[in-house]
């Protein structure tokens, strides 16, 4: 009975039952969801291994002479939904202490919503499980309970309804132009395929639709960003990968994505939002695969996304960690770290060498797929471009997040180690970025094409070693030489100051304008009416010429007055 | 948010827990040493750092080249590619802070 259940729904409806349960059997409840789901994933991959290839699709609704696809697996679908099960799991051991069962339910419907949408074998199935991650994911920012949170997380849940009206619109345009609402390849040829194009590079953070998610992550709860960091960007890397592959635009895209957050990344001082920039610069590798379309390089970007998933939760982890018992995560506040969060400190190297792509570690293994297909499709510029993003992951996500929080120098901070279930989680993701990198053949497996791929190969091997540490070498020169930019309190504008300075401060000149000229005319008008009504008031007010009482022998001498006019005129 | 959580208390919010997360910001005088402590160690880990490079470059010359791109058929690109990207990028980040840089509560106002 539960092979037939849609994948996600176990987590989407299973959370339902969260609030009635307290202490102990509650966190056995939720570790037991994504548990049975990933169970459930690991029958179908093997009761179908034979009819992968094409896709099967397991459950198929018929409504208003529409058929929706419900359910369709295939081996593409199934990297995503394997590793958005482990990082639920992962993440949920991160979460079990904290109490408000709301967070629970949020980023369960949240981690379901997107396993559901990864296995939408339809344009309309994909839509509605789009904005339930959209409603579902903003509870998680706003469970931070600040007004900062909950600013941006009204903006973030604006631009992802944005993305699903998009999505729907492109839907729409696409069964006019094919008379499909089939999730396959969609390509840019049909304005149907250029909306959903949009809707997913929103999510997806392309340059320029980039800044919700610098905005609003690392405003979003100390566990509420762990699972942030999975669910939403790597469901627009599995849908331009289903239905973009291969769209050269996105190559360039994507180099863009790659380069563009570095920069921001190294004068961050919200660690936090230096991992958010560093999100997007690893989507940057993600897109550039998808955009050379060939078979290694989406084999590339499934397992960089695999890679990735763990080993940016894992950073997001120990950043929370420390926000969670130093009380701050910004730079130029912390230090010294390491003597009080020694098991935080470690894991946290692990997860800046894995994301660094020092050999032995996840990175390695899956972004060398990418550049690998980068470079075999003859695309030697975006090669190039994306060996200059890797020395910048040095920077930011290899140097700077470990060291300016756990090393530079010592703030004084002494605060106590994690709690036990944040090191039971970040440990766990040690280790299986560690395991990743020594024995990728377990990840190439699951991949949705054959790999003949050999990482570890000498060139390749001392080529890497080199980038890296002659990058880290820099730093090392840099830093002693005092040309390292010192880490400052500050807010750095980015592509969000259009729409929370520009074009409100524009709205208000406009509003500002309008409104003086609409209160000159008020006035006019008002001046105008208050002389007519003095005047009338001096005339016919009470002391007013036509208003005064007249004495009685005035008026009989005026009548007088008027019959000897008359007399007189009569004789004339 | 983190703006104004300066003391642990008010990072609370942010928290699975409560219990334990307040930070004390005097450290004992009794405290433990560390070996990163003393200042001669962290240059001993950066010239362990500049050793390894020295040895990596010099590996250069014992194996044959099978790159994936032209340019890293030469001897040592990838080292000086390395350390010429890490210090522009540190370099135009400095320029780019001259331009999008504002105070801590920018958007608060």
């Amino acid at each position: 009975m539960i092979s037939s259940l849609p994948p996600g729904w176990i987590l989407i409806f299973g959370s339902l039952l969260v609030p009635l349960l307290r202490g102990r059997l509650r966190s056995a409840y939720i570790l037991l969801l994504p548990a049975i789901g990933f169970g459930q994933l690991l029958w179908l991959q093997r009761s179908l291994s034979a009819q992968l290839e094409g896709g099967v699709v397991l459950l198929r609704v018929s409504t208003f002479g529409y058929s929706l696809d419900v359910v369709r697996v295939d081996r593409l679908s199934l990297v995503f939904g394997l590793i958005f099960y482990i990082a639920a799991f992962l993440g949920v051991i991160y979460a079990l202490r904290v109490k408000e069962s709301g967070q629970h339910v949020a980023a369960l419907v949240y981690a379901g919503s997107a396993i559901g949408a990864t296995f939408a074998g339809d344009l309309i199935t994909l839509f509605v499980y789009w904005e339930v991650l959209a409603v579902s994911s903003v509870f998680l920012i706003w469970a931070a309970r600040t007004e900062r949170s909950y600013k941006s997380g009204m903006r973030y849940l604006i631009i992802h309804v944005a993305s699903g009206v998009l999505l729907l619109a492109g839907t729409v345009a696409h069964y006019f132009d094919t008379g499909s609402i089939a999730f396959g390849h969609l390509g840019l040829d049909g304005l149907g395929g250029q909306l959903i194009f949009i809707a997913f590079g929103i999510k997806c953070a392309f340059p320029l639709l980039h800044n919700w998610l610098q905005d609003s992550y690392p405003e979003a709860t100390v566990t509420g960003t762990v699972f942030l960091s999975v669910f939403t960007t790597k469901l627009a890397v599995y849908a331009l990968a289903r239905g973009f592959a291969g769209v050269e635009i996105l190559i360039w895209i994507g180099v863009s994505m790659t380069i563009f957050p570095i920069f921001f990344a190294v004068i961050e001082n919200d660690l936090r939002r230096v991992l958010a920039y560093s999100l997007n610069n690893q989507l940057g590798f993600m897109v550039v695969g998808i955009g050379v379309g060939t078979e290694m390089a989406l084999n590339g970007t499934a397992a960089h996304a695999f890679a990735h998933i763990l080993y940016k939760s894992l950073l997001f982890m120990s950043m929370g960690a420390v926000l969670h018992r130093a009380g701050t995560i910004k730079a130029s506040e912390l230090g010294g770290l390491y003597k009080s969060m020694p098991w935080t400190t470690t894991c946290c190297i692990v997860g800046s060498l894995s994301i660094s792509g020092l050999p032995l570690f996840s990175g390695f293994v899956s972004k060398s797929m990418i550049l690998a297909g980068a470079a075999e499709a003859h695309y030697a510029f975006a090669y190039i471009l994306l060996l200059f993003a890797s020395a910048g992951v040095v920077d930011h996500s290899g140097i700077k997040i470990p060291f300016f929080a756990f090393f530079a120098h010592d703030s004084g901070i002494r605060c106590k180690e994690a709690p036990w279930n944040m090191r039971i989680a970040m440990g766990i993701t040690a280790l299986l970025c560690f395991l990743i990198g020594i024995f990728p053949r377990w990840l190439y497996a699951i991949l949705p094409y054959p790999v003949e791929y050999q990482p570890y190969g000498v060139t390749h091997l001392v080529g890497t070693l080199q980038l890296l540490l002659f990058a880290a070498l820099a730093f090392g020169l840099l830093y002693r030489s005092g040309f390292y930019p010192p880490e400052l309190r500050s807010t750095n504008l980015d592509s969000d100051w259009l729409y929370r300075r520009l074009f409100p401060s524009a709205w208000a000149s406009i509003t500002g304008i309008g409104g003086r000229a609409w209160a000159g005319l008020l006035e006019s008008a008002q001046s105008r009416i208050t002389a007519t009504i003095r005047s009338v008031h001096r005339h016919h007010g009470p002391a007013g010429f036509l208003e005064r009482t007249w004495p009685t022998g005035s008026m009989a001498l005026w009548v007088a007055v008027l019959l000897a006019l008359i007399l007189l005129l009569y004789y004339l | 948010m983190q703006g104004d959580t300066e003391t642990p208390e008010t990072g609370v919010p942010h928290g699975p827990d409560t219990d334990g997360a307040a930070a004390t910001s005097a450290p004992t005088t009794d405290e433990r040493k560390y070996w990163l402590d003393q200042p001669g160690n962290v240059s001993k880990i950066y010239y362990g750092v500049v050793a390894v490079c020295l040895l990596l470059l010099g590996a250069d010359f014992f194996y044959d080249k099978h790159a994936e791109h032209p340019l890293e058929q030469y001897f040592g690109f990838s080292a000086f590619f390395g350390f010429v990207s890490y210090v522009f990028i540190v370099f135009a980040a400095k320029q780019l802070r001259k331009i999008v840089m504002r105070p801590e509560d920018y958007y608060d106002q």
